[in-house]
């Protein structure tokens, strides 16, 4: 059934799942056990996860390591999962991510710990299913699934606003999903009572259907990634979420978005994507400086970290809407790069508040003479982050604004005023927290330990890879990338409003 | 091949050596690492030379290092007669000041990280030169960049040298935000950024339509190789800080100043004249860029001059100075004299690192001492140091036998007989000579003669410095003084063997004219070089009053000279508070704050108001329900009637 033999997706999918009953099981007061299962659970479930890197056929644009079986026959609901070269990728990141947020907690939470670790666990298993769902009803269920979990990390284990910013951060989300779930049902009618994607991605709607359909998934995607002017649960939630929920918002959570527009937007609806195109391209733009802009200002670390994401969401969604090869590819490989680099600077401030429990910028100065080795860290997640060539960050960018200059000159040439700016935000947050005089109220703060160390290491690690050798990453897309630009190319661009009436 | 691959890769095998084990293990040994590594490339690079000169180049790729859709490329390097003088220069300069900083950075507690970053910039700046594609360059380009942050903020606890830090980085990416736009333009126009395919397909554009530029309000047509020339020319106006990019290069001293000998004199900061150089296939089809490149440069050197003559910090000047020359090479190459521009980079490498290595000297007896006036009569404690820093003066003022006057003698006659605007740069070039002689002799006179006017705890202090410093500055003085005569002119009696060399790569110059005019272009420099000479040995040396005098006479232009223009503040009130203004009070007060915090939040409020409205509908009485429903059906059927 597929090239191992075995269903490994369900697998992965459902490890962390099981996990998280047996941390169920375990009595409370048991704390260690239940770290230490917990994390079993996570590094198990990553290397589970590795034959698919391996034994992926990279000459296809195929669905692969498919599993597909009947469950709700009347609406002709089937459990089916299946991964390409544009989701494979971000199942790994999943994986990985889930146990560095382990690693970071094993000290910093410390109440409710056992249903801390249940919640983490159901996220990873979420996570994974949402980009490996080929079925319609069960990717909304898997989106959905995710919202749970991540509303209670942050209301629970949050900061001090936690309750403001888990229910904004709910009902954007919500709201956004409602949309989608009447597109999904209109498309269920639409293409045959089907919700297999598959299929779906492989039927030509007609255009006025297309141009609803778009704006209602926009609407669930647009806010997820976020995009301008969606965006201002992002800031709220990162900086009250704790570590692990920064982590997991920045690194998959607001992936799943632009995901979104890739695996759906796009090949479902390509006609009315060519048509939107420069709107779409024009709001990366905004993004791109707005957030940048914004970032200048900031006084709190994990809020301008967030805003930095607007940012370098805008990069990701305008290499996609450039609608070609290469800012297609740069736009995937920015979503992991930005995962990768924002997730290293979010469980990097949490190793810092760990020890001074301040995010004010200005309670910060000379960390660099106290905790050399952290400082070192942070400077390569800064560079990464401002795209330093030779690092990761710097690929992505630019493979993002040569697509969009191929495509669209002037916004492309806009848009590279965000990475001027980037380099002036993160410089200054570096200044201002690492150098300078050593700030008396983190005077006599220890330097990282070896868990720290470990949780950082396997991020340098693919950051210097990505920034060296990237087409180790790249060529895993090119095939489903191919594919995806086939099926634009052929749709026909419309600009007629009078079409826009269905049912016409 | 794989003898050129360990030229840049000893100085990174360091890198990673000394910022892994120094601070543990290396210590006040991590010097050993680094000035192996160097010295090993220093030494291949020595033998590159000899490979080209005996005519084997290399021009190859080492592996793929992007492929997407239809973007590819690669790391390769390309290894000619530009590279090779461009290795020679690096590693040479590089070597001495790794030798020099093991005294000058002694008992620092960064030691070792010193070094790390030392050999981090060495591979840095490697990777440019060998490069042989644009995409490489660009990576060299911003490696070099990030290692001047690293080393002007090295000492990162003061306040000033962080901020010089990032600024350095800042508006260096204001100047790569053009040349990334460049590359994009390159790789759009030819489909490759392999300079061979770019260059060697440059003939079949000729002919290509105008670029078309949609300015929003208007739009223009631009030629093609005027707009790629032109953003390229962007990244070296920041890297070569050349106006209006020039801010970061003063501030930058606040760096060790080894650093500043090797970084920010002699080796990065003339990357932009290396990348044009290899450019000039491309800028020899755009004469409007051509002139944008000589006036820029004349401009800039004339302009950083006058700054130069009365700033009283010891490493500003000389940056200043630096700035000043590095002016004097795009002259040159705007005027099509690619391989003068190169020469001058070369020998303006050893005087302008030993000028100021000269200074970390002076500073190192001075402990850390910079202002001029505090300084004099240091003649006597400092020989080493006085002798070499007047071997540095003499050639940089381009006295006849020095380095710097063949270079800068070449420099003039080709802007003088290249015609078009090149008589008005060979005049700016002419007055910067003079002014370059006055500022000078006027650190060194200050400095080295009269009457020491420290305090007396700096006096009790005054020593030469230890060997491994002061040979460096021998060595280095050897240079300043022979490294010019391998470009003796022909009227001279030599054969300008550089010229030619370069020649291959750079081609040759088109200017034309007798040997008389050339001997009166020679000579009218060397007067004026000598005269500014006098002319600061009557103000400064003999310490006269008419310095102040003559500050008094002229004291607006004075003021805006000592004020560099008032340039950074320009930009402070320009750029930098309006952005900051609005990114606090419109995007984060207002739009964020206030409109769509405003909507979201009120979403939930108009919801309720709404149900409220739609309570009074549900009045439960069915007539009212019947005459809604009969009346909506009126409005459908009207539309679909009209429609």
């Amino acid at each position: 059934m597929n090239q191992l033999g075995y269903p490994i997706l369900s697998v992965v999918i459902f490890l962390p799942l099981l996990g998280a009953l047996m941390v169920l099981l375990i009595n409370r007061k048991n704390e260690s056990l239940i770290r230490w299962v917990t994390l079993i659970t996570s590094v198990l479930t990553f290397i589970l996860a590795i034959p698919l890197l391996t034994h992926f056929d990279k000459t296809t644009s195929k669905m692969q390591f498919v599993e597909s079986h009947t469950w709700i026959p009347q609406w002709n609901i089937r459990y089916s999962v299946g991964i390409d070269g544009i989701s494979i990728l971000f199942v790994m990141l999943s994986t990985l991510i889930t146990v560095l947020c382990v690693l970071i907690s094993w000290k910093a939470i410390k109440d409710r710990i056992k249903e801390f670790h249940i919640a983490l666990l159901i996220v990873d298993t979420a996570m994974v299913g949402v980009f490996s769902s080929l079925d319609f009803f069960l990717f909304y269920l898997f989106w959905e699934a995710m919202l749970i979990p991540m509303y209670l990390l942050i209301g629970v284990w949050g900061g001090p606003r936690r309750l403001y910013a888990a229910i904004k951060f709910f009902l954007y989300t919500l709201v956004g999903s409602v949309l989608m779930l009447v597109g999904i049902i209109v498309l269920y009618f639409a293409g045959g009572r089907t919700f297999d994607i598959v299929q779906l991605s492989s039927q030509n709607l007609p255009y006025g259907l297309q141009f609803w359909l778009f704006w209602a998934f926009f609407a669930a995607f647009a806010v997820k990634v976020p995009m301008f002017p969606v965006h201002t649960w992002l800031p709220d939630a990162h900086t009250e979420a704790p570590t692990a929920g920064s982590v997991i918002l920045a690194a998959i959570l607001i992936k799943m978005g632009a995901y979104g527009f890739l695996r759906f937007s796009i090949p479902l609806f390509p006609e009315a994507t060519k048509t939107y195109l420069v709107p779409m391209m024009l709001l990366s733009m905004i993004a791109i400086i707005y957030g940048a802009v914004i970032c200048l200002v900031q006084s709190d670390l994990k809020r301008l970290i967030a805003y930095s994401s607007v940012s370098h969401m805008g990069f990701v969604t305008l290499g996609l809407f450039a609608l070609n090869a290469t800012g297609l590819e740069g736009g995937i490989l920015q979503m992991i790069n930005h995962g990768i680099v924002t997730g290293a600077l979010f469980l990097g401030v949490g190793i810092i508040y760990e020890r001074t429990h301040t995010r004010e910028i200005a309670d910060y100065g000379g960390v660099a003479s106290r905790m050399p080795v952290y400082a070192a860290f942070f400077m390569i997640f800064t560079l990464a982050a401002i795209g330093l060539p030779g690092l990761n960050g710097f690929i992505g960018e630019f493979l993002i604004l040569f697509g969009a200059f191929s495509a669209k000159k002037a916004i492309a040439v806009f848009s590279a005023t965000g990475v001027v700016i980037g380099a002036a935000y993160m410089l200054w947050l570096y200044q201002k927290v690492f150098f300078q005089t050593v700030n008396p109220k983190i005077e006599a703060i220890p330097d990282m330990d070896l868990r720290e160390i470990v949780t950082l290491l396997p991020l340098v690690i693919l950051i210097v890879w990505i920034g060296v050798y990237p087409n180790t990453f790249l060529s895993y897309m090119h095939a489903s990338v191919q594919h995806l630009l086939e099926r634009v190319n052929i749709a026909p661009e419309s600009l007629s409003i009078a079409r826009l009436l269905p049912w016409r | 091949m794989s003898k050129y691959l360990l030229i840049p890769v000893l100085p990174l095998l360091a890198f990673f050596i000394n910022i892994i084990l120094g601070r543990r293990y290396l210590k006040d040994n991590a010097q050993w690492v680094s000035i192996a590594a160097v010295l090993g490339s220093f030494v291949i690079a020595v033998s590159s030379l000899f490979d080209v000169i005996s005519g084997s180049r290399f021009y190859g790729d080492i592996y793929t290092w992007v492929v997407a859709g239809n973007f590819r490329a690669s790391v390769g390097f390309n290894i000619d007669e530009l590279t090779s003088i461009m290795l020679i220069v690096v590693t040479t300069i590089s070597s001495l000041v790794h030798i020099y900083s093991v005294g000058y950075m002694h008992g620092d507690k960064g030691y070792y990280r010193f070094f790390s970053y030392l050999s981090l910039f060495t591979f840095s700046m490697l990777m440019l030169v060998m490069s042989n594609n644009f995409l490489q360059l660009y990576f060299g380009w911003e490696a070099v960049g990030l290692c001047s942050y690293l080393l002007i903020g090295f000492w990162y606890e003061k306040r000033s040298a962080s901020d010089a830090g990032k600024k350095a980085f800042i508006v260096n990416r204001v100047g790569d935000f053009g040349f990334a736009l460049g590359v994009f333009m390159i790789y759009l126009t030819f489909g490759s950024l392999d300079y061979r395919t770019v260059f060697n397909s440059l003939s079949m554009h000729l002919n290509d339509p105008l670029v078309h530029m949609n300015l929003g309000i208007t739009a223009v047509d631009v030629n093609l190789f005027t707009l790629i020339a032109l953003l390229l020319f962007c990244g070296a106006v920041g890297k070569s800080a050349q106006i209006p990019l020039h801010v970061w290069l003063p501030d930058a001293m606040e760096g060790p100043t080894p650093v500043s000998a090797l970084i920010h004199a002699a080796t990065m900061v003339t990357a932009g004249v290396f990348m044009v150089a290899r450019c000039s296939p491309i800028f020899n089809l755009s004469p409007f860029a051509m002139n944008v490149v000589a006036v820029v440069g004349a401009v800039t050197a004339i302009f950083a001059a006058s700054i130069g003559l009365v700033q009283n910090d010891i490493k500003r000047v000389i940056a200043y100075s630096t700035i000043s020359q590095l002016g004097y090479m795009f002259l040159a190459e705007g005027v099509g004299a690619y391989s003068a521009g190169i020469f001058h980079l070369y020998t303006h490498a050893f005087f302008k690192a030993l000028l100021f290595l000269g200074a970390g000297s002076v500073m190192h007896a001075m402990e850390g001492e910079l202002n001029i006036q505090k300084m004099g009569g240091l003649r006597k404690y400092m020989p080493w140091t006085y002798w070499t820093f007047l071997l540095a003066s003499l050639s940089i003022s381009g006295i006849p036998g020095f380095a710097g006057f063949f270079s800068k003698d070449e420099i003039l006659w080709q802007a003088y007989s290249s015609g078009g605007p090149g008589r008005l740069v060979w005049i700016i070039g002419s007055i910067t000579a003079f002014m370059t002689a006055l500022y000078s002799f006027r650190v060194f006179f200050m400095a080295f003669h009269g009457e020491f006017r420290g305090t007396h705890e700096q006096e009790h202090h005054l020593h030469e410095s230890p060997k491994v410093m002061t040979i460096p500055l021998a060595i280095l003085a050897t240079g300043a003084v022979v490294a010019g005569w391998v470009g003796i002119p022909s009227l001279l009696g030599g054969g300008n063997q550089i010229a030619g060399y370069l020649g291959h790569v750079l081609g040759h110059p088109k200017g034309e004219g007798t040997g008389m005019q050339e001997m009166m272009v020679m000579g009218f420099s060397t007067a004026l070089g000598i005269l500014g000479i006098g002319l600061s040995y009557i103000m400064y040396g003999r310490r006269s009053e008419l310095p102040q005098k003559i500050a008094a006479a002229f004291k607006p232009l004075y003021t805006l000279f000592y004020n560099k223009y008032y340039v950074d503040e320009l930009y402070s009130y320009t750029v930098v508070k309006p952005t900051l203004w609005i990114g606090k009070n419109i995007l984060g007060k207002v739009t964020d704050g206030t409109i769509i915090e405003g909507v979201v939040n009120g979403v939930p409020g108009l919801i309720g108001w709404f149900s409220a409205r739609f309570r009074r509908i549900q009045t439960g009485l069915v007539q009212e329900y019947a005459a809604v429903m009969a009346i909506g059906i009126l409005i459908i059927m009207v539309v679909l009637i009209v429609w």
